[in-house]
Parts: structure tokens; C-alpha cells; sequence
């Protein structure tokens, strides 16, 4: 058993592979690598032990809960949307502004005007509680927002603005 | 090559750090634009371009200057001019840096600059101004540094080197060329709409460029052991005096059409330039010291035994990248928009804030210069010994 | 086992050179031919996921005549206020950055190089509002890098402000002076605010757009309604429009027509 290790460790030494060699600055890099270690880690050692709150998106907006249960949906199925507004809302981006087309079909084949501000934001009128729970979480700002106002009825109020 | 640059004198370093001080400086301020918008700049609704854009179009002119080192010596065996060429591609690779760098920070929405090449659009001057100028820097980088290399290890360069040399020397004044239909193709702009744009841009490239080599070339000398050569700057000095002098002529050209034909809406942009309208002349003395500056350049110039002393013609030199920066970097863009079209008038000054951004971005250009010019005459003074 | 001498001449010997090709041929083939099969066979879209609003006005080409005699200072500065409010245009105070979709002129900057002198009392005083001409020849669409601004197949030279970089290459092309640009954040400025219809961010490069979202909806631009017939909009292709039955009775001026962009905005004098 030993014999055998210690071909092995002789075989491996012969490739000069593990021969002892010197660091030129090899302060400066040992330091180095500590320094991007600490960086590199620090975000992790800064949360750890702190959970972030699941985002819960509200759906019980008033102007919803106006409708009756069965027409309580979406332009889409709530699965889709949840993956893919964001890729909506720029198709609907292009055809308003870029063809000049207004009306959508949905999956329920009823027509909805495609605006973020005028049609989303009719139902989805609570954007802390909606669009910002997830954005907020995945720690992004679409800048959507800077011109479609995500608050109509504040913002038509003058309320000052928060920092987003 | 590049560790050249990594070890040098104390006063490389100061100069160095001197540079990164100013580019500090101005990207501070500029990410308080970034911020804010470009509001902190003196440009207005009606002069809606200003220093950023002319200095974008200054530097354009030196950048394609480098041809005028290139062209002679492949094209027409001028060997003299083979010790300088690369000086003359990496002052272009410094230049075009600069001018990217102006048009980014002038844009109102730098992130989506990639949207020019995500919707390519053949028909917007803008559109092939961009492209050109990237393929223009990354020409002049290649060329430099393969050939630099080249003559470091005492062997001719690769035989591909050659074709895009050979392109390098028509693409020099096609940049220019470029930046000039920006201006003169739109209607709507008396002052741009000239055929004798493009000309005027590549007279005043051409007598600003070598003359801006010519000093740099001196400093070369003065701080370094490698010397450019005498001859090299003697005729690179023929080339600023025939170019200043044509520069004068176009500028006198475009004031007989304007003036004798006395449509007004042309004449009311050299008006404010030169006599300034109804009490606004913020530029009219600038405006004179430009162009009395350039004659005086070209006289200077012409006369063998002013050009021939090396002093006598760093003035001159000196004289005239200041002048031809005035004329491009100041008249050509405030005198195109004011008068507005409708008339009235705006005038037009940096604010401090843009001057110093400004700085900073020359910092830029003049870093990448130093770095650049110090690998280059390190390999020079290392074939030399 | 040791090695064959291939002798040659068989049908089943093929060297390697030759078999890459036809593998690779073969495999550009195979993908090409499947994918136009799948994309044959697949479960195509029979009804379309959007389309214009049944209700929305149509034309080959948008124009706006302004009816100076009947445009007064009062009327004017309703048509204005009218168009700045439904479309969030801030009011920023400071005329170098100020943004202006429709504004008043007088005759001699809205005219500039026409002569002065022995013209009618009435037109040196007149207001005379100028907005984008909605030109059919624009040079600021000639000039955008991204297509930016483009015009519509009826006419209306739109904005796309999504995709504006900022660059204001358009407005140094606009020899009527119509675009504006946002030099800094608009949002503080806005004094009434209209919920309907978003802001802009700094930045971008904003004008006139003849209400395209209004006529997306089948309504008039805002300044032709509140203008009191002042402003006539129409189709200049149909020859029962409003717009073309004005120009049989009177004579209208463009502004800066020797330049050739065309401008679709005309004024009764």
C-alpha cells in the first residue's frame, strides 16, 4: 500500500509540476487576493441571516374587485403574464407607438386598449403593492415609470413624487 | 510592447497623473450630468449643439491628418516620412478616441447609443459617421502597433499590414469628409449649406493636424532621445503653410458667395460672427482673432526662413491650431444657429461645468497620446542603441 | 488484424474529405427542410393579436390649414394651452430650454426673408401660430441615426421617444424650428398635470405629433377643437375634406417652401 503511494507521489513529482517555485511579489498578490475575496464575499457575509420578504403582488384593487369574479382576469393567463409582461408591454411599446395600432385581442378574445397607464394601471391601481412587490425584490427599475405615470390619481393630484 | 508605458521618468508620471487629475475632474461632473441632463451645459432650444459637438468636430480634422504622414511616404516613396508615421497613427488613434468620447457625453440618452447600429439607417449622415470612425480607430490601431512591433524586432511587417495601410489613406479624409455632410446637407442651416464644407473642413484639418505634430514632435525631441527628424518637420511645416493658406481662401471664397449675393438668410450668420446682431457679439473678437490669426499664420509660415527656424515655427505652428480651433471649435456651430430660423436670437456660451468636462475628455485624448507615444518612442530609442 | 490496402475504384470507398462535405451538406439540408416542414405544419395564427381601432380617422395625407382671419391672440393661446396640457408639455420658465409644441409667432419669424414693408397692416400684426409642419419631405427624418422619428404612411412625422438617443441631429435638420428638447427633467415643471397620456424623461426630443393617440381614437387634435374652426385639419387626398374644400376658396402660404421639405401646415392670409 505504501509502495504503491509512493509511486505515485514519485511519478507526480518527475512531471516538475510540484516543484517549490517563488511568487515574484508574492505579497502584493497573497494581499491582493484577500482584498478580492473580501469583495467578492462581502455582499454574501453582509444578508447572511437576513431573509427577503417573498414578494406578494395584491390583486384586491378596488377597481377589481368591482368586477365579478368570472371577469376577473387579465389580457392574458396570470401564469403568462407573471413570466412575460415585460416582453408584452414592449410588443405593445412598438404596435402603439411605432404602427399605430391601438386594440389588443386578449386570450379571452375580448379587445383591451394597449396602454400601461390607461388600461394596466385601471385595474393594477396599487403599484407599491403590485408592480413595485417584485421589482422591488429583484432589485430593478424599469424606467418605464420616468414617463408613464404609475400613480394617475396622485400624480393628476400634484402629490409630490418618492423616490422610486 | 505595452509594458513601455508602465516605466518611465518622473516627469512621464507627473504628466500621468496630472492627466488622470483632469479626467477625475470631469467625470465627477459628468455624472452629476449624467444626473441632472444636460442642462448644466450653456446649450439652449435654440443653439442645441455646442462645445461637445465642436470640439468632436476639431478633433475629427486631426485625426484624419494622419494621411498626410501616410500618403506620401507609401504612396510616393517619401522614405523620410517612414521614421514618423507612427506618430501620426497614434495621434489619430488619440484623436478618434476623443471624438467618440464628445459624442457619447453629448448624447441625451447615452444608453441607448447602440441603437444606431440596432436599427441601421443608411440614410442619416449620423448613421455612417459612427461607423467610419470606429473603423478608422481600429485601422490606425492595428497599422500602429503591428508595425511598431515590426520595427522593434528588425523584421517587415506581415504582408496584410499593407492593403490596410493603402486603406487608411483614402478613409482618412472620407471621416472628415463624413463629419462635413453632417452640416451641409440640411436645409434648414444657411451658414452649413455649402458645398465648400467639406473642403473647408479637410484645408483646416490638414493645416491643424501637421501642425499639431510638428509640436509634438519638438517636445519628442526636446524630452526624449529619439528625434523625428529635421527634415521630417520641414516638410510637414510645407504641408501646414499650403493648407493654412487654402484654409484662408475657402473661408474668403464663402464671404464673397454670401456677400455679393446678399441673400439674407445667409449673410446674417457671418453678421453676427463677425459684427454681431443687434447688440449680441459675444464671439466677434474671437471671430477676428481667428481669422487675422490664420493670415498672419500664413504669411509667417510661407516666408523659408520663418519656417525653417524651428522656433519661429512652433509660433506659427501654434498660431494656427489655435486659430482653426476657434474657426471650427466655436464659429462653425454657434453661427450656424444663431440666427434661429425663425430669426431671433440666442446666443451661446459654455458654462464652466462643460469646459471642464471638456478638459476632462481632452485629458482622455492626451493620456492615450502620452501612453501611446511613449511606447512608441521607447521602441524607437531601444532600435536606436 | 493490421491495415487493408484500399485498392480503389469501389462505390463504398469514400475518403474523409469528401464525407465531411456530405455530412455537412447533408445537415444544412436536414435543418432547413425541418424547420420549413415544422413551420408548415404547426398550428398557424388565424386571427390577428392586434390591430387599429375600428373607430380611429385614416388618411393618405394629414394636413392642417390655419385660417389667420379668423385666429385671433384669444383663440390662439386656448389652442395652446389646450395642446400642452393633454400632453404633459412642462412649462419651464427659462426660454433657452423652454419645450413648445405650438406657439405664436409674428408674422416676420414665422416668415423670416419674406419682405416687410408694403404688406397688409393687418398680417405685421397678426399672430400667426406655428407648430411642426408635418412635412412631406422632412429632413429631420432624413437626418435621424435610428429612426427615431419617422413618417407615417398618412403623413403625421411621429416620435418614438423610446428609441430617441438624444443626439438632436433632428433639430439642427428642422428649419421651422419645431423641436424642443428635454434639457432636464420635465415632471417638476408640468403644471397641470394629465393623467392620460405619459411625460417624458430627459433627454429626448419631443414636437407636435398632430394628437396621432386622438386620432388613433377617432377625435380631432386638441387645437383644432378648441380653435373654433380657426384650425381646419383634414386629408389633403380626399377632395370632400374640409381641408381641401378651404384651399378651393382661398389662397394659403407655407412656410419656407423654397426649401423643398414640403411642410403640410398652411396658412390662410
Amino acid at each position: 500500500m505504501v509502495d504503491k503511494s509512493n509511486k505515485v507521489i514519485n511519478a507526480l513529482k518527475e512531471t516538475g509540476f510540484f516543484k517549490p517555485r517563488k511568487i515574484y511579489d508574492g505579497g502584493k498578490v497573497i494581499v491582493g487576493i484577500i482584498i478580492l475575496f473580501a469583495l467578492v464575499a462581502f455582499p454574501l457575509l453582509y444578508n447572511m441571516g437576513k431573509a427577503a420578504k417573498v414578494p406578494d403582488p395584491k390583486i384586491d384593487t378596488p377597481e377589481i374587485q368591482k368586477l365579478p369574479e368570472k371577469e376577473r382576469v387579465c389580457v392574458e393567463p396570470k401564469e403568462y403574464m407573471t413570466e412575460n409582461h415585460m416582453k408584452l408591454l414592449n410588443d405593445w411599446r412598438d404596435w402603439v407607438v411605432r404602427e399605430g395600432s391601438r386594440d389588443y385581442i386578449g386570450f379571452t378574445k375580448k379587445k383591451y386598449t394597449m396602454s400601461l397607464q390607461n388600461t394596466c394601471l385601471e385595474c393594477h391601481s396599487n403599484y407599491d403593492n403590485f408592480c413595485n412587490e417584485c421589482h422591488k425584490y429583484a432589485g430593478i427599475t424599469p424606467y418605464c415609470w420616468s414617463c408613464h405615470v404609475e400613480k394617475p390619481e396622485e400624480w393628476a393630484a400634484g402629490k409630490p413624487e418618492e423616490e422610486k | 510592447m505595452f509594458e513601455k508605458a508602465l516605466v518611465g521618468d518622473r516627469r512621464y508620471w507627473g504628466l500621468v497623473i496630472a492627466l488622470l487629475a483632469m479626467i477625475g475632474v470631469g467625470f465627477v461632473l459628468y455624472l452629476w450630468q449624467l444626473k441632472v441632463g444636460l442642462k448644466i451645459t450653456g446649450m439652449s432650444r435654440d443653439v442645441s449643439w455646442g462645445f461637445y459637438i465642436a470640439q468632436f468636430t476639431y478633433l475629427v480634422g486631426i485625426a484624419a491628418s494622419a494621411v498626410m504622414v501616410v500618403l506620401p511616404c507609401y504612396l510616393h516613396d517619401y522614405k523620410a516620412f517612414g521614421r514618423i508615421t507612427i506618430l501620426g497613427e497614434f495621434l489619430a488613434v488619440a484623436a478618434v478616441s476623443m471624438c467618440g468620447l464628445f459624442i457619447f457625453i453629448d448624447l441625451g440618452k447615452p444608453v441607448r447609443m447602440f441603437n444606431i447600429l440596432l436599427h441601421p439607417t443608411p440614410n442619416s449622415v449620423m448613421f455612417w459617421d459612427m461607423i467610419v470612425l470606429n473603423m478608422y480607430l481600429l485601422i490606425n490601431m492595428v497599422i500602429g502597433w503591428t508595425v511598431l512591433e515590426a520595427e522593434r524586432n528588425a523584421a517587415p511587417p506581415p504582408k496584410w499590414v499593407k492593403p490596410l495601410i493603402y486603406l487608411s489613406i483614402p478613409w482618412a479624409p472620407t471621416i472628415h469628409i463624413v463629419t462635413a455632410f453632417l452640416y451641409s446637407g440640411i436645409p434648414g442651416r444657411g451658414f452649413w449649406l455649402t458645398a465648400i464644407m467639406a473642403p473647408r473642413f479637410l484645408s483646416s484639418a490638414f493645416a491643424s493636424g501637421p501642425a499639431l505634430l510638428i509640436l509634438l514632435a519638438l517636445v519628442i525631441r526636446r524630452f526624449t532621445r529619439f528625434d523625428p527628424g529635421r527634415e521630417q518637420i520641414q516638410t510637414l511645416a510645407k504641408i501646414v503653410t499650403y493648407c493654412i493658406i487654402i484654409n484662408v481662401l475657402f473661408i474668403l471664397f464663402e464671404v464673397f458667395t454670401v456677400f455679393y449675393s446678399q441673400i439674407p438668410e445667409h449673410m446674417h450668420h457671418f453678421e453676427y460672427l463677425f459684427f454681431g446682431i443687434e447688440g449680441h457679439g459675444k464671439l466677434v473678437p474671437w471671430m477676428w482673432f481667428s481669422l487675422i490669426g490664420m493670415v498672419v499664420a500664413s504669411v509667417l509660415l510661407v516666408i523659408p526662413r520663418i519656417r525653417r527656424d524651428e522656433t519661429t515655427l512652433a509660433i506659427g505652428c501654434a498660431l494656427v491650431i489655435v486659430t482653426t480651433w476657434i474657426d471650427k471649435g466655436l464659429g462653425l456651430i454657434t453661427g450656424g444657429f444663431v440666427p434661429n430660423p425663425l430669426d431671433r436670437i440666442t446666443e451661446y456660451w459654455p458654462t464652466v461645468p462643460e469646459a471642464l468636462i471638456t478638459l476632462g475628455v481632452w485629458a482622455v485624448g492626451f493620456l492615450i497620446l502620452s501612453i501611446l507615444y511613449k511606447i512608441a518612442v521607447s521602441v524607437k530609442e531601444e532600435i536606436m542603441t | 488484424m493490421g491495415g487493408r490496402k484500399t485498392g480503389g475504384g469501389e462505390v463504398t470507398d469514400i475518403n474523409r474529405r469528401k464525407f465531411l462535405k456530405l455530412a455537412g451538406a447533408s445537415t444544412i439540408v436536414g435543418l432547413l427542410g425541418g424547420w420549413k416542414a415544422v413551420e408548415l405544419l404547426a398550428p398557424g395564427e388565424l386571427d390577428a393579436k392586434y390591430l387599429p381601432k375600428p373607430e380611429a380617422l385614416t388618411a393618405k395625407r394629414w394636413a392642417m390649414a390655419v385660417d389667420i382671419k379668423k385666429m385671433n391672440e384669444d383663440t390662439a393661446k386656448k389652442c395652446i394651452e389646450v395642446c400642452h396640457r393633454i400632453h404633459n408639455v412642462p412649462d419651464i420658465g427659462d426660454p433657452r430650454r423652454e419645450i413648445k409644441w405650438i406657439w405664436l409667432e409674428p408674422f416676420k419669424n414665422a416668415f423670416p426673408g419674406q419682405p416687410q414693408e408694403h404688406i397688409a397692416e393687418r398680417l405685421k400684426e397678426e399672430p400667426f401660430i406655428v407648430l411642426c409642419n408635418h412635412c412631406d419631405n422632412p429632413p429631420c427624418v432624413r437626418v435621424c441615426p435610428t429612426k427615431a422619428t419617422w413618417k407615417r404612411e398618412d403623413g403625421i412625422v411621429m416620435m418614438d421617444q423610446h428609441r430617441c438617443i438624444g443626439c438632436r441631429f433632428c433639430m439642427a435638420a428642422c428649419p421651422f424650428g419645431s423641436r424642443s428638447f428635454n434639457w432636464g427633467d420635465p415632471r417638476p415643471f408640468i403644471k397641470k398635470r394629465y393623467p392620460e397620456y405619459p411625460t417624458r424623461e430627459k433627454g429626448v426630443v419631443e414636437k407636435c405629433n398632430f394628437c396621432a393617440e386622438r386620432l388613433a381614437k377617432g377625435l380631432m387634435p386638441g387645437c383644432v377643437e378648441a380653435s373654433d374652426g380657426a384650425l381646419v385639419f383634414g386629408d389633403l387626398a380626399d377632395p370632400k375634406s374640409e381641408v381641401r374644400r378651404v384651399f378651393r376658396q382661398h389662397f394659403a402660404i407655407k412656410r419656407k417652401p423654397h426649401l423643398g421639405t414640403n411642410p403640410q401646415v398652411y396658412y390662410i392670409v
